[in-house]
């Protein structure tokens, strides 16, 4: 009795949790936000088949156990790209189950949901019996030991039956945490949190006993398999010859574990339906992998350990219970049979909920709707219908489940159901897989390919088991039926030698993906299939969420009375966002049909969804052409939208540099009015003063000689001066229409620089200016204009004159040779030119802004001359430039002239 | 997951796992000396715990960024 209180404390302790997880979560403090609790609600996977028969199963065939929990690995190794496709999926499209899941891939067919809930119904109740069966089983073996638990089931009635109790507690555990939204997004986090809270028990039981067989019955692990290596019996209990089938089998039971994993009901909704974050899937990817490892390190000691104990610790399935039991021990058998019964009731509540759904969403509604018995006066009616229909498929399910464990319970190993349950499990594999990868397979191959499957699934895995349960001639056999012995249900056309398991999975996988693949390619696609298709296979395309798919025409409040017939008031509120019913006699906009569709699929499953929605929306209720060449157009898109950036990016650039290039235009046009302005000056000073003198001059004819002299030398030189500056005016603008005309010919530099020299000399020793020149070259010839070259020099000689020191004014003239050019270097020694001013002082107009002495602030020359210079220069095809002075630290002008090609001597 | 250096890796060490698992490996490793066990089962272990090992390195250090 004291073991009967334990257990049913300890499902009370669930209930505790679950009401937390579901207040907690009320409250938007959600318990289950953590990828941790999440990869150990994953750990459903672990069932009381794990708990014991793992060890069973490790004594009877070696290590082919763990490819049950390698195909896993696998699979959640896939997580971040496969699994989370699947979120992705069932979040937009509102997926309450696989059979959700496969029916709206396949164009939200309800006939397609139907059979996937009833392929699931059908073959996951043994399972569920497995776990029933596992708690009495080992409640007998707590209770009688050390007498064998061979007690028959169908002889006790069912009251004594502990699992009949366990099964009803359970009942009324998913009944309230199962069922108490209509909504399946709304998840169930209390029962996740339970969930997550019995994968840790399991966990904590299974490896207590581990630590205590392996450290307490024997002296670590090196004792234990120095004893088992001494035991011949045991010698090849280990190898892989232990393993059914071989390697075929062993590759077999890994694709099966693989795909079951992705297809059995309850990892299904474990994994995606109550997913609560698709980043979740990274930590669980590998953390579940862990978990695995850890369950299941000390399956082979355990097994090792009670097969070398012998008789004292029974059938294999019970080695975790009888090898504690064995030495003695109470309370940590106690804590084993909690660790089972958490294992076991985990996968029942779960795997209830998931086939619930399945049955009320995709079995019973589609009929209510069809049939249209289904009148429902007041608003909401539906919500409690729904949950009605679902607490009667859980008692159900329940029941079946018992019965069958009831009835046939006693002729299957615990193994044996469960990979028969998985194999069923496979079977919606291709429909699931491929489906959301090919965008071409339709609704009639996945129907045709899953009705093969399980057919081919019935024959050689379900039937055999009732021949030998003894409810049919086991004489088929190994004869084949009638005698045909190509249809053996363990050597199909004479496949012999394989594992059972092995030969049906690939025999009814051949069969599904063949019809899968073989019918869709010769069949057509509904337009609502095409779309469906679409949606599933491009799911990770950024672009699809926005996308709206109804092009019907319905009103508000026609949606508004459907969503309130159907799902209540407060599901309504939700999805129109203001809840005033002012304008219902307005259209309603296609997204917020969309929301109604979705909110209705969330809560009947995508199929019925269809139908209602489309009992009120008149007219095409997809803008199929639309989605499809939004989709079709992806990588189209896509490289669009990568050469637009492309071309905004240059059109970006190229804007930059007109608006730099505007500057330089208003700067020069500044420039330019500032010039005419001065030249304007300029002029009038030398024609003011003419214009005076020579009004004097005409005015007064008494003036001395010698002042008239004056006044005509003053009108001479202010003349000269004038035509100074017009000629310099007109030179750049010869340069600048290109009209200048050149004399090119064959000159020596040296000749010419010192004939400049010679002329500037004066002048510059008049002001002062100590000219110094450096010519260390005896010739330097280059072709150029002679008048115009000696035009430049002495510009650039008088230039930086003007520029030098005001206490020791000096200027440095050095010509030399650089390579095959020439250059003529002028020097100063006053401030030199900043940087950024270099290449502005040959701006037409440009003067040079003195930050020192106000002096020097009026600008000294017209600005012409240096850009007059530069162009004369590179019309010669020389250059010039502004460098940092190496000997007078000013400025330094420097001249580079190409050397004239190699001359003959008589034209010298 | 956004970046395909991430997803390329993950193929790999998926592909990595698939081939610590099967067949031509496994029979190597079942292939034991005269006497004694098998050492399989201790193979499937420390690859198990290895292909683990790695996919936390992948998806953590990548989460970590």
């Amino acid at each position: 009795m004291a073991v009967l209180g334990i257990a049913f404390g300890y499902l009370g302790l669930l209930f505790v949790i679950a009401a937390w997880g579901d207040r907690r979560a009320e409250q938007g403090r959600s318990l289950i936000g953590s990828p941790t609790v999440y990869a150990l609600s994953i750990a459903v996977y672990c069932t009381a088949w794990t708990f014991y028969g793992s060890v069973g199963r490790a004594a009877s065939s070696g290590p082919s156990f763990l490819l049950i929990y390698l195909g896993p690995t696998l699979a959640m190794l896939m997580a971040p790209l496969l699994i989370r496709k699947m979120v992705r999926i069932a979040s937009a499209q509102r997926i309450t189950s696989i059979a959700d899941f496969i029916s709206a891939r396949y164009g939200k067919s309800s006939s397609l949901g139907a059979l996937v809930a009833l392929i699931a119904l059908i073959g996951i109740t043994p399972y569920i019996a497995l776990q029933l069966k596992a708690i009495t089983l080992s409640h007998a073996v707590l209770v009688n030991y050390p007498q064998a638990a061979d007690m028959r089931l169908v002889d006790e009635s069912f009251w004594h039956d502990k699992s009949f109790w366990v099964a009803l507690v359970l009942a009324v555990f998913i009944i309230l945490f199962g069922t108490r939204h209509l909504d399946a997004s709304e998840r169930h986090e209390g029962m996740v949190a339970a969930i997550a809270f019995e994968s840790l028990v399991k966990l904590v039981a299974f490896m207590a006993v581990g630590v205590f067989t392996v450290f307490v019955l024997f002296n670590g692990p090196g004792d234990l398999f120095a004893r088992v290596a001494a035991t011949p019996e045991l010698a090849g209990a280990l190898s892989l010859e232990a393993v059914p089938g071989g390697a075929v089998g062993w590759m077999g039971t890994l694709v099966l574990a693989f795909l079951a994993f992705l297809t059995l009901p309850r990892q299904f909704q474990v994994l995606v339906v109550e997913n609560v974050d698709e980043r979740h899937l990274k930590r669980a990817s590998w953390l579940f992998p862990l978990y695995l490892l850890a369950i299941n390190i000390f399956v082979i000691p355990i097994a090792m350990a009670g097969m070398l104990l012998g008789d004292i610790s029974g059938n294999p399935d019970s080695f975790v219970l009888t090898l504690p039991l064995s030495a003695g021990l109470d309370g940590l058998p106690l804590l084993v049979f909690i660790g089972g019964l958490s294992a076991a009731t985990s996968m029942v509540i779960v795997e209830t909920i998931a086939l619930s759904t399945m049955v009320s969403n995709q079995l019973v509604m589609p009929l209510l709707l069809r049939s249209r018995r289904l009148q429902l006066g007041s608003r909401g009616e539906l919500a409690g219908w729904l949950l009605g229909i679902r607490r009667v498929a859980i008692l159900l399910i329940l029941l079946l489940g018992y019965l069958y464990h009831a009835l046939i319970g006693d002729s299957y190993s615990l193994v044996t159901i469960g990979l028969v349950s998985f194999t069923a499990a496979a079977q919606f594999a291709p429909a699931l897989l491929i489906g959301m990868y090919w965008r071409g397979a339709n609704r009639k191959g996945a129907s045709l390919g899953l009705i093969a499957g399980f057919l081919i699934w019935a024959w050689t895995l379900l039937l055999p088991g009732f021949a030998q349960s003894g409810w049919l001639d086991p004489g088929f056999l190994d004869q084949g039926p009638w005698g045909i012995a190509w249809l053996r249900p363990y050597a199909m056309l004479g496949l012999e030698g394989w594992d059972i398991y092995t030969h049906s999975l690939l025999w009814s996988l051949v069969a599904n993906v063949g019809l899968l693949v073989g019918i869709s390619l010769f069949s057509r696609q509904s337009p609502l299939e095409q779309t469906q298709a679409a949606l599933f296979t491009e799911a990770m395309h950024p672009g699809l969420m926005e996308t709206s798919l109804w092009q019907g025409q319905t009103t508000r409040g026609e949606l508004r009375l459907l969503l309130d017939r159907y799902l209540g008031a407060n599901a309504t509120a939700r999805v129109f966002s203001r809840p005033d019913a002012s304008e219902d006699d307005l259209p309603a906009p296609p997204a917020l049909i969309s929301r109604a569709e979705q909110a209705l699929a969330g809560a009947l499953g995508s199929a019925s969804a269809r139908v209602l929605i489309n009992s009120v929306v008149r007219g095409e209720a997809l803008d199929l052409d639309a989605i499809l060449s939004i989709l079709d157009t992806t990588s189209e898109t896509l490289e669009v939208n990568r050469r637009l950036e492309q071309k905004s990016n240059e059109l970006a650039r190229a804007s930059e540099e007109l608006r730099s290039a505007n500057e330089r235009l208003r700067e020069l046009d500044r420039l330019k009015d500032e010039f005419v302005a001065m030249v304007s000056h300029e002029l009038r000073t030398p024609l003011t003063s003419i214009r005076a003198f020579a009004e004097i001059l005409h005015d007064s004819q008494d003036l001395p000689e010698e002042k008239r002299r004056h006044f005509l030398d003053v009108v001479v030189h202010e003349s000269q001066r004038l035509s100074r500056l017009i000629e310099e005016i007109l030179d750049l603008a010869r340069l600048e229409s290109g009209r200048l005309t050149l004399n090119p010919q064959r000159l020596d530099l040296v000749i010419l620089a010192r004939h400049s020299l010679d002329a500037v000399h004066r002048l510059q020793e008049n002001r002062g200016v100590d000219l110094e020149v450096d010519i260390s070259l005896d010739t330097a010839w280059v072709v150029g204009d002679p008048d115009r070259l000696e035009q430049v020099i002495i510009n650039l000689v008088d230039n930086a004159g003007k520029f030098t020191d005001d206490d020791d004014p000096r200027v440095l003239v050095r010509l030399e040779r650089h390579k095959d050019h020439f250059r003529l270097a002028v020097e100063d020694n006053g401030p030199g030119i900043a940087e950024g001013e270099r290449e502005r002082v040959f701006e037409k107009f440009h003067q040079i802004k003195h930050s020192g002495s106000q002096a020097r602030g009026r600008p000294k020359g017209s600005g012409l001359g240096l850009p007059i210079s530069r162009g004369i220069v590179a019309h010669l095809g020389g250059r010039l430039w502004v460098e940092d002075a190496p000997h007078l630290g000013g400025a330094c002008l420097v001249m580079e002239m190409p050397e004239a090609p190699a001359a003959e001597p008589e034209e010298t | 997951m956004t970046s395909p250096r991430i997803k390329e890796r993950l193929i790999a060490l998926i592909l990595l796992a698939l081939v610590l698992f099967s067949p031509p490996l496994i029979l190597m490793m079942d292939r034991n000396p005269e006497a004694g066990l098998s050492r399989l089962p201790l193979y499937l272990f420390l690859a198990w715990a290895l292909v683990i090992a790695l996919a936390a390195w992948l998806m953590e250090r990548q989460s970590g960024k």
